[in-house]
This record gives structure tokens, C-alpha cells and sequence, in this order.
């Protein structure tokens, strides 16, 4: 009997704390892998600056077309000669501990940044001299040499506020426990598990903000992830498989949406660290040949079921730095035969082709080796696990090295780390004088036009040398239930909860 | 009795030092080097060097383990490299969620398992025997990463009954704790179940065929009495043994499952650690699932002893 009655009691209870959590309106999000560190200046993960953009807001941000647009700050004014960027701050802008975001605060974040000995922004903030306080409300951020990606690292990790009085506190566990100023607060995170966000009342902009609490659940399998969106488990899933986009577009209660990434895959080719000296570092005739021996758009087809864009250049041909007159080029094996003829290598000539293990990126691999055999080319694919790439790659054992980069909003991102001679991640030890000294003067130089002029340049000489063979952008790809509405997908991947309601 | 287990104890202390000089070394060969790979797309030589010296990852080997142990010693497993968490809260959050998994998962098994393997046995030859060992064999030899999706596919997305992954605690919501563990403790216990079958049968064979039972059916004892009471119970004993054995290697995490299911136990935690390179996590994770799995050892010793007069010295 006394059973009976807990029982009712139990579920009279169940149904109570039903009651409560149907008022309240949750975003669950099911993102591909569990971030790192949520602290801004320590994190490194993609997958970490999806979350940070339900709980961090930044100086800036960008919209669709990549243009810079205010968020924590109003506006920035770039002095003539390059070297001070002065930045007037959103007035009235609380941190989530109550701190208030003011001068003295953005400069103790961008401080920060710069100086926590495991800083990952260090290199991004690495033009800024020092900041300086104007008034209550605005800031200067003097250079040490000019710097026009510097906005762009602003939009990113670079921009993003900490309560100063909570980062003093924290020290680097800070991201344990982070405070900043976005739209939903941290409430807890259990690791694998989930990370919960509720509503912060305070926020600058919180008449945009319709949902109470954001839920990001790491679902590492993506037919899972899917499920679950499916099952109703899930309202919005990143990183939909290419060959899942028909079961999504199929589903009445789903919707997709998509982007150009900002990223790219493409092949290292090591030019300066190769110790077997094979053909492809030798002569750039033998790169030539690789390249027109594959037919991008025919990946695209094969692995891709043709939904992402095939590429030549390190930013993709819709991105406003795309250099036009050198579009993508067909497959060519004719003229491949004879580039290799001229370079008087013998033939077959083996490559040791390094990629990280993975069904996509194997498949990749695949067709590459099979396109590039027609024209000559021994590939040894080697699939070696994710973590170990990053070793061997910087060792420089391999000869080929597919990998994917994420893409940054600036092309200086997508471009300088790579292929600036002893560049931190310039693998392939290229190094060209002359693409130095053009690297150089796009950082330099702020306007759009002559940046662009400059990259042209630098196209050329890249295209030649082809330090970097360029294969495919892929499309951001991102389901939601019906039921969620006011969804926009930007290019940087990032998944942004302001402005977002249920039905 | 006493000294026999005071004798076991002391036998434990060396086990887990081999185990963990044995871990900390294994991990050296594992190629990749741990702070690449916190870097990850962010290479900046100089804050890549900040965090060898900060984990004493520019050490040698035996250095570094010295410094470990110490940590050990004193209760402090160290933190995690990519997430900062102290290793012991980490440990905290999975052991739970392991825990009820594990126990589920072996309920079910024993459930299922058992009744099939004596079903099997006393109608031995018949279509029941054929039905409990084909059973057995599809259990054995389904991979539980696609049982696993399959119960997805039915259960959460075609009838909607389940939530298809993820986990809520018991503390927080047993209803929907059960219902987000019932399934991979299935899978889990499904394979499980197939092995307790086949040694629930042999042993109930063995029995079956034993003098004391000719005597209980000699007796005029009623069937069900003389498997129940007389051959059961004798039977038993080695299977609970084993069941104690498979909850211990339930215990250390069951990869698979719980990356299908995203349950954030053991197996889930040591598997992200070991792709991270997170060493810290590896080492306080197996540690604590040796300790464990030892432990469930010495327990099912000491039970046996005390079923079984004939073992105490």
C-alpha cells in the first residue's frame, strides 16, 4: 500500500516538474565533437566557437556577405597612416557576473589575450603594441605595424569581452566557470555530455532573444546527430554528411541550411622539407602535372554527391577575394604527360600521399590516386590518425598532405600562416622571396581594391608554384526542425541564437 | 579467512604500480605529441612550448612519471590538457553514469541469459534448445554498434518511443534515465546474455546428469523442484562468478556503445583522451578501472569462499 502511494506521489511530482519545464522554451543543439576550454584565449577548437557565440559576444561580427558589422562596439576608425585603431564601445553593456563593459574592461580582455601565457590569440593580437583608454566608452589599440586583418580578428575569438573582475579571479580555468557578455549565460558543463546557457536578463540586445535556455550536446556520430533531430531529441544539428542532404531535404519537419565554408581542403605538397627529395618538391612542372591530372568537380560528384564547389584558390569562387581570372581549370592529362615529359622524371613517379583517417577524406584520396595514375603518378595513400598528422606533418614526413583548414574571415588567414617562408604552419617549407614580399604588403595595406590587386599577384606566383594544390570548399551544412524559426547560416559555420524563436 | 585476505590486499598495491608503470609507458608509444594536439589549428610555436613546460611535457619519462605518482599519492590525478578539469572531477561525473549502465546492462543479461540457458538444458534436443542457442550465437556475434543503430532507427525514430541518444541522471529524472539507458544497456547485455546462456546450459547439463539429482527425482521430488531448488542452485555458482567478471570489464567503459548513444561515461571519456592525447586522463581513468576491476575480483574470491567451505585454508 505505503508503495503504492509513493509511487503516486513520485509521479504526481514527475508530472509537476513537467509542467514547470514545458514553460520554459530550450534550444537544444547537437554539435560533431565536445569543444575544449571555453575560455576565448585558450580555445582552439571550431567546434568551441560555435559555443562561444551563444555566451561571448565579440567587438564585431559579420553578416552574410562577410562585411563587418557591430556588435559589442559601434564603430572603428583606422588612422591614416595604418597604426591606431580607435574603437567607440556599445554604452550600457553588462558582463553576466553584473561588471559592467566599459574601456577599462575591453582593454583588460585584449590585454589578456596577449599576455596569458597559453594564449592562442597571442599571434592574432601579435601587430598590437599596446591599448589605450580614450574615454569611458572608447579605445585605441596602437600598432606596431600596420595590420588590415586585425578588424577581421576582432569579429573572431580575438573580440570577444571577459568580465575582468571573474578572469582576475579564474585565472586560466577561467573557462571552468566563463563570464562574458552574450546573449545566455554559462549555467554548467559536464564533459561529453552537455553544456547548458540560460537567458542572461541583462543582455544588450535582449529583445532579440526568445529562447530561455541553449543546450549543446557533442553527438560525435553524425547518423546519430541525425536521429535525433529526427526523433525530435535534437531542434538543430551541425555538420550534416553531403550524403545525408537528400534523407534531410526529403523530411517534411526539417529544414537545411547551407553556406560556402570559408575553408578549404587542399594538398601540401612538401617542397622544402622533403628529405627523399622526390620529383614533386623538385619541380613545380611535376606539381603542374599532379594538378591537371584531377578532376575537381568529378570529386564533388563522386564523394560529394556534387554539393560542395570545387576550388583553385585558397579562398573559395564566391568569396569577394576570389581572383577571377584564375577560374578552376579542367582536367587536362594530355598536357599532364607532357609537363612530366618536359620535367624528365621517370616514370611512374611514387608519392607518398599523407591524409587523416576518415571515410570522406579517404575517399578523397581514393579518386586522387586514381585520376592522378592516369597521368603518371605512383600515390601511396597513407591514412594515419587525426592526432598524429599534426607531428608528422611539422616533421615534414610526407610528400603530399591533404588537410582541411577551416578558413578564416580575412584571406591573410587562409593564406599567410601557410606559405609565408618559416610561417608556423608552412609545412611544406615553401619559400618564395617574392610571395614574402607580397604576404607582406596585403597586411599592410587596408583598402580593398588594392588588396585584392596585391593577392592577384600573389595568385599568380602561388598558381605556378602550387605549394598548396586547392580541391574543394565545402558547403556549411545545417538542419533544423520546422519548428524553429528566423535561422540564417553564416559563413563562418557558427550557429548565432539571437533573433531565434519556436512556433 | 582474515589472513587470506589481508594477504590479498597487500597483493593489490604492486598490481596497480606495475599497472600504472605500464600505462604511463604504453602512452609513450603512442605516436603524436600532446601539446600539437591541444594546438590544434593554432600552432604558435612559442604557446606550444608554454604548454610542454607547463605540463612538464619537455621532461624525460621517468620525471614525469615521479611526478604523477607524487600527484596520485596525495589524491591529485592532475587535469586534463584540453579541458582543464582536474582528472578526479572528471572521474566523479563518468563513474555514475558507468555505474548504472554496467549494472543495467549486467540485470539484463543475467534476466535473459539465465532462463534461456536452463530452458535449454532440461529441453535439451527440442525446438527450445535450437531457439536458446541460436539466440546465443546471434548474440555473441551482433556488433553492438549496429544493433545499436538499429534499435535507433526503431525505437526513437520509427515509433518515436525513445530518445534516440544522451543521458540524464537518476538523481535528476529516473523516468527519463531509464528510458535514455534502456537501450544501450540492452545492447550491452543483449552480448553478455549469449555468453551466461552457454555456460548457464553447460553447467545445468553437467548438473543434471549428477548423482544428488538422481537422488532428488529417485525422491519423488516434482520437476520443477528438483531444476529449481536442487540443480539451479549448484549450477549457479560459477555464473554469478562470471557475471561478476563481465560487470568488471562493463566497469572500465564500453566504447562502442556509449559513442553510439553518446552515454558520457568510461569508455567515452577514455577514447576522446586517448584521440587528444590527453595522457593525464588515460592514466587516471585506467587506473581507477584497474582498482575497480581488482577490487570486483577479490569480492568475487571471497564470495566463493564463502559458498564453498572447501576453499578456506
Amino acid at each position: 500500500m505505503s508503495f503504492v502511494r509513493l509511487a503516486f506521489l513520485a509521479s504526481a511530482l514527475l508530472t509537476s516538474l513537467a509542467g514547470t519545464a514545458q514553460a520554459q522554451t530550450t534550444l537544444r543543439i547537437g554539435i560533431a565533437e565536445d569543444p575544449d576550454i571555453l575560455d576565448p584565449s585558450i580555445g582552439r577548437t571550431y567546434v568551441g566557437r560555435i559555443v562561444f557565440s551563444a555566451f561571448c559576444d565579440k567587438l564585431f561580427d559579420i553578416d552574410e556577405k562577410l562585411n563587418v558589422v557591430p556588435q559589442l562596439a559601434l564603430s572603428y576608425q583606422t588612422s591614416a597612416d595604418g597604426k591606431e585603431m580607435t574603437i567607440k564601445l556599445r554604452p550600457n553593456v553588462k558582463f553576466h557576473d553584473g561588471e559592467p563593459l566599459d574601456a577599462e574592461a575591453a582593454k583588460f580582455s585584449i590585454e589578456r589575450h596577449m599576455t596569458l601565457p597559453t594564449s592562442f590569440r597571442k599571434s592574432e593580437l601579435a601587430s598590437v603594441d599596446h591599448v589605450e583608454v580614450v574615454d569611458p566608452l572608447t579605445i585605441k589599440l596602437v600598432l606596431k605595424t600596420p595590420y588590415s586583418p586585425l578588424i577581421a580578428q576582432l569579429t573572431d575569438r580575438s573580440g570577444m569581452m571577459v568580465s575582468p573582475k571573474a578572469a582576475k579571479e579564474a585565472g586560466d580555468k577561467f573557462g571552468l566557470h566563463p563570464v562574458c557578455a552574450g546573449p545566455y549565460k554559462f549555467v554548467e558543463r559536464i564533459q561529453q555530455d552537455r553544456m547548458v546557457f540560460e537567458k542572461f536578463a541583462d543582455y544588450w540586445n535582449k529583445d532579440n532573444v526568445h529562447i530561455d535556455r541553449v543546450v549543446f550536446l557533442p553527438i560525435v556520430d553524425s547518423t546519430v546527430r541525425l536521429a535525433n533531430l529526427k526523433s525530435g531529441g535534437l531542434d538543430l544539428i551541425e555538420r550534416v554528411l553531403a550524403t545525408d542532404i537528400k534523407d534531410v531535404r526529403a523530411d517534411p519537419k526539417l529544414v537545411l541550411s547551407t553556406a560556402p565554408e570559408l575553408g578549404y581542403l587542399g594538398l601540401t605538397i612538401n617542397i622544402g622539407n622533403d628529405k627523399a627529395k622526390g620529383p614533386l618538391s623538385q619541380s613545380a612542372k611535376v606539381r603542374q602535372a599532379l594538378d591537371l591530372s584531377i578532376d575537381r568537380e568529378a570529386i564533388n560528384q563522386v564523394v560529394f554527391n556534387g554539393e560542395f564547389t570545387a576550388g583553385n584558390q585558397w579562398v573559395s569562387p564566391t568569396h569577394p577575394y576570389y581572383q577571377k581570372s584564375f577560374p578552376v581549370q579542367g582536367r587536362d592529362i594530355a598536357k599532364a604527360k607532357a609537363l612530366l615529359k618536359e620535367a624528365g622524371v621517370s616514370l611512374p613517379v611514387t608519392v607518398d600521399y599523407m591524409v587523416p583517417k576518415g571515410t570522406e577524406y579517404e575517399a578523397v584520396a581514393q579518386v586522387v590516386q586514381s585520376m592522378a595514375a592516369e597521368a603518371g603518378f605512383d600515390i601511396k595513400i597513407r591514412a594515419v590518425e587525426f592526432a598524429t598528422t599534426f607531428k608528422q606533418s611539422q616533421a615534414g614526413e610526407f610528400q603530399v598532405f591533404q588537410i582541411n583548414w577551416s578558413g578564416r574571415i580575412d584571406p591573410d588567414g587562409n593564406s599567410y600562416i601557410f606559405m609565408r617562408s618559416k610561417a608556423p604552419q608552412n609545412d611544406g617549407g615553401y619559400a618564395n622571396p617574392e610571395a614574402d614580399k607580397l604576404m607582406e604588403e596585403a597586411r599592410a595595406v587596408a583598402g580593398f581594391d588594392e588588396r585584392k590587386a596585391i593577392y592577384e599577384k600573389l595568385t599568380k606566383i602561388l598558381l605556378a608554384d602550387l605549394p598548396i594544390i586547392y580541391i574543394y570548399h565545402r558547403t556549411l551544412l545545417i538542419a533544423h526542425t520546422t519548428k524553429l524559426e528566423g535561422y540564417k547560416q553564416m559563413p563562418d559555420g557558427l550557429v548565432r541564437v539571437v533573433g531565434l524563436k519556436f512556433k | 579467512m582474515l589472513n587470506f585476505l589481508a594477504r590479498r590486499i597487500a597483493q593489490i598495491i604492486p598490481t596497480l604500480f606495475f599497472v600504472s608503470v605500464l600505462i604511463f609507458s604504453l602512452q609513450q608509444l603512442l605516436p603524436g605529441d600532446p601539446a600539437l594536439v591541444m594546438a590544434g589549428e593554432e600552432r604558435d610555436p612559442a604557446v606550444i612550448e608554454q604548454i610542454r613546460q607547463q605540463y612538464k611535457l619537455d621532461q624525460p619519462i621517468p620525471v614525469q612519471y615521479v611526478y604523477w605518482l607524487k600527484g596520485v599519492l596525495t589524491g591529485n590525478f592532475g587535469e586534463s590538457l584540453r579541458s582543464k578539469m582536474p582528472v578526479r572531477e572528471l572521474i566523479a561525473q563518468k563513474l555514475p553514469v558507468t555505474l548504472q549502465l554496467g549494472s543495467m546492462a549486467i540485470l539484463i543479461a543475467f534476466l535473459i541469459g539465465i532462463p534461456a540457458g536452463i530452458v535449454s538444458a532440461v529441453k535439451r534436443g527440442t525446438v527450445w534448445d535450437y531457439g536458446a542457442n541460436l539466440f546465443a550465437l546471434w548474440g555473441i556475434s551482433t556488433p553492438n554498434f549496429w544493433l545499436g543503430i538499429l534499435m535507433i532507427f526503431l525505437f526513437s525514430i520509427e515509433l518515436g518511443w525513445l530518445p534516440a541518444s544522451g543521458y540524464v541522471p537518476l538523481s535528476e529524472n529516473w523516468r527519463a534515465s531509464l528510458a535514455a539507458t534502456i537501450m544501450p544497456a540492452f545492447v550491452l547485455g543483449n552480448a553478455i546474455s549469449a555468453i551466461l546462456m552457454r555456460h548457464t546450459r553447460s553447467a545445468m547439463l553437467q548438473v543434471l546428469e549428477s548423482d544428488y539429482v538422481r537422488t532428488a527425482r529417485a525422491k519423488g521430488l516434482s520437476e520443477r523442484s528438483v531444476i529449481l531448488k536442487h540443480a539451479m542452485r549448484n549450477a549457479l555458482t560459477p555464473i554469478i562468478t562470471l557475471g561478476a567478471l563481465e560487470l568488471g570489464t562493463l566497469l572500465s567503459g564500453a566504447v562502442l556503445t556509449e559513442q553510439i548513444f553518446s552515454i558520457p561515461g568510461f569508455g567515452k571519456l577514455i577514447v576522446d583522451a586517448v584521440f587528444n592525447r590527453d595522457y593525464a586522463v588515460v592514466q587516471g581513468v585506467v587506473l581507477v578501472t584497474a582498482t575497480v576491476y581488482i577490487t570486483l575480483n577479490l569480492v568475487a574470491d571471497v564470495a566463493y569462499i564463502l559458498v564453498n567451505p572447501r576453499l578456506r585454508g
